[in-house]
């Protein structure tokens, strides 16, 4: 197991050295002169252009910038954002646990529907429920959720009047930051509403960003399930007079979680490509919505480290998988 | 001789079609696909024919219209108009224009370079292999549309640009699976048959291995193309895709964020029509795979 964990922390490096040069490339390649991009200023002097060019290390040969930029980026510096000034991997870590939260209720919700309907539809298959969730799975799937989410506002904020439109808690509330979780937070501050306001809140983000990753794991483990029910094994299980629940339950939905549960994970991706859009709807205050407004801000150090911040992320979360499905599937291990 | 070799493949392509045609049949979902896809495609082609009015044109009198059928709604515009008089029928007609185009262009550049990289790649394997992949890996590390958001941002807002963004990153998709596919048919005989008989490396390459790894790639371009129109409409809606007035869905949507509340429709349709293309094109996806995925055939 050590092995197969170096082996794979081994074939990240070079990955991760290209996404770092990605990062560093992309601000050198903009239309304009990357020293002004990067200092956030606009028709300096020459001996102003000259001091910030040296202050960035602009002046200095591209390989010796380079290294500069991994040298400091194994330091923790990420520089600082042009508009509040503040480094950004402070802003970065303050504003994650808002998309945390967000894509920690959107895989719950996903998971916790997706694979019992997929279970379901591949057990009863051909069945008017296998058509219609196959069916939905495919609509959610083919979901413009920027859209899908804007659905949802007209009818549960503006028809109904049941959610707010924006926002992860109603401005009647303030208690300090804790956690950054705002479940979490507003539970502990022990005020009356705070949590419900919380939860309204949170909802309806969650499920426009948990739609496609449901639609996925539901195919997903429908197909997983046809696939391990037509196996030897199930057969020698039902043929031993197993009960049909305990057949499924035990021999076949163990096996079938093996590909589902790279799924999921795989799904990370997704949640943080949804979350820009989703985020951007609900004026959620998480990283997607920072990644956008940094854009068109033309925020780019902003944009440069949290490209690179994003990136190592979606890494990470794939060797996770990677790792669990090494757990779950000795096979793996061996090759 | 020749004359002999020629017919007999046309008849074995003639047998094939008719095959694939046998099992993409079975998915009911699959030929539904196919035919709004087509509906969609001519109305894309006569769109200034079925178009009721010019979609730039501002009706001064008309402004955020209701649909016929509604209270206030006018014959003239079947599905009302936006917020500047613009009608929404006829806007919805030429959206129909952008989204097949970006679909096309993205999936064309996408699967060229993806497959004359992938073909590279798997053929020659070794150090150019793990290059290749290591680069393709870190394309794929971002998530799809923060690196197209990025790309925008260097070159500059609009569609064309969108369009390159997304191919861009689509392309290691085609890349890798192109890969797998020759490296897989590298190892039959019929390809050491070839080389054997003198075949160059460019022949080899496309005219003896590329043709077998078809199936794939097409099921592959079909997903692609449904995604490159629901990533364009992202990016439309986040302002860095076609810009306003363009009549692409995306942009249109953008455009009727604050009136969500005001006007259902210049919300509700742009949207719809949007989710119709991506079902159908997703649902010719599924029965596309099914008829060309030889392990899911039943012989």
């Amino acid at each position: 197991m050590v092995r197969f964990l170096l082996s794979k922390l081994l074939y990240l490096i070079p990955t991760f050295l290209g996404i770092t040069i990605v990062a560093f490339g992309f601000v050198r390649i903009l239309p304009g002169d990357p020293v002004l991009l990067m200092a956030g200023e606009r028709g300096v002097s020459p001996e102003r252009h000259a001091e910030l060019s040296a202050q960035l290390g602009f002046d200095k040969p591209l390989v010796m910038q380079y290294l500069d930029f991994l040298g400091r980026l194994l330091q923790g510096d990420l520089g600082n954002s042009l508009v509040t000034k503040r480094p950004v991997l402070d802003e970065f870590l303050a504003l994650f646990p808002a998309t945390l939260e967000l894509g920690l209720c959107a895989i719950i919700i996903a998971t916790l529907i997706g694979v019992p309907v997929g279970v379901l539809a591949a057990i009863k298959r051909g069945s008017w429920f296998d058509q219609v969730s196959m069916t939905s799975a495919l609509v959610g799937f083919s979901m413009p959720i920027f859209w899908w989410g804007l659905l949802l506002i007209i009818f549960f904020s503006g028809y109904l009047g049941w959610t707010p439109v924006s926002g992860r808690i109603s401005l009647m509330y303030y208690f300090p930051e804790g956690t950054g979780f705002m479940l979490i937070d507003s539970l502990m501050s022990g005020q009356d509403g705070a949590f419900a306001s919380a939860v309204s809140h949170l909802i309806l983000p969650s499920i426009v960003l948990a739609t496609i990753p449901l639609a996925v794991i539901a195919r997903q483990t429908r197909s997983a399930m046809l696939e391990v029910m037509g196996e030897d094994y199930v057969r020698t299980a039902r043929a031993k007079g197993m009960p049909s629940r305990r057949v499924i339950g035990v021999h076949a939905l163990r096996n079938a979680m093996i590909p589902v549960v790279t799924t999921i994970g795989l799904q990370i991706g997704v949640l943080i490509a949804g979350a820009i859009l989703t985020e951007t709807i609900f004026s959620w205050p998480g990283i997607g919505k920072w990644m956008i407004d940094s854009i068109s801000r033309r925020d780019y150090p902003v944009v440069q480290s949290g490209l690179l911040l994003i990136a190592g992320l979606v890494m990470l979360v794939n060797l996770l998988v990677d790792l669990t499905y090494g757990l779950i599937n000795p096979r793996i291990r061996a090759t | 001789m020749s004359d002999t070799v020629q017919l007999s493949s046309s008849a074995i392509r003639r047998q094939m079609l008719a095959e694939f045609w046998f099992y993409f049949r079975q998915n009911r979902g699959a030929v539904a696909g196919l035919v709004v896809f087509i509906l969609l495609v001519l109305t894309a082609v006569f769109a200034p024919l079925l178009a009721p009015h010019d979609p730039t044109t501002q009706y001064r009198d008309a402004f955020l219209l209701p649909p016929v059928w509604q209270e206030g709604g006018r014959a003239e515009f079947l599905l009302g108009t936006d917020a500047v008089g613009r009608d929404m029928l006829s806007r919805l007609i030429f959206g129909a224009q952008y989204s097949l185009f970006i679909g096309i262009v993205v999936v064309a550049i996408a699967l060229v370079g993806g497959v004359i990289i992938g073909l590279i790649a798997g053929f020659f394997g070794g150090w150019v292999d793990s290059v290749i992949m290591r680069v393709m890996d870190v394309i794929l590390a971002f998530p799809s549309l923060l690196l197209a958001l990025v790309l925008v941002a260097v070159l500059g807002p609009g569609l064309t640009n969108a369009m390159i963004a997304i191919a861009i990153v689509y392309q290691p998709h085609f890349a890798r699976l192109t890969r797998a596919a020759v490296m897989g048919e590298m190892r039959r005989e019929y390809v050491t048959a070839a080389r054997v008989a003198g075949a160059g490396n460019l022949r080899l390459m496309f005219k003896t291995i590329l043709p077998n790894c078809l199936g794939p790639l097409i099921v592959q371009a079909t997903l692609s193309f449904s995604s490159a129109v629901l990533d364009s409409a992202a990016l439309g809606f986040l302002g860095m895709g076609a810009q306003p007035p363009a009549p692409e869905w995306g942009t249109m949507l953008a455009e009727a964020r604050e009136f969500i509340l005001r006007a259902w429709w210049v919300v509700t349709l742009p949207g719809l029509a949007i989710l119709i293309s991506v079902l159908a094109i997703n649902m010719m996806g599924d029965g596309l795979r099914d008829a060309l995925d030889p392990k899911l055939k039943r012989s």
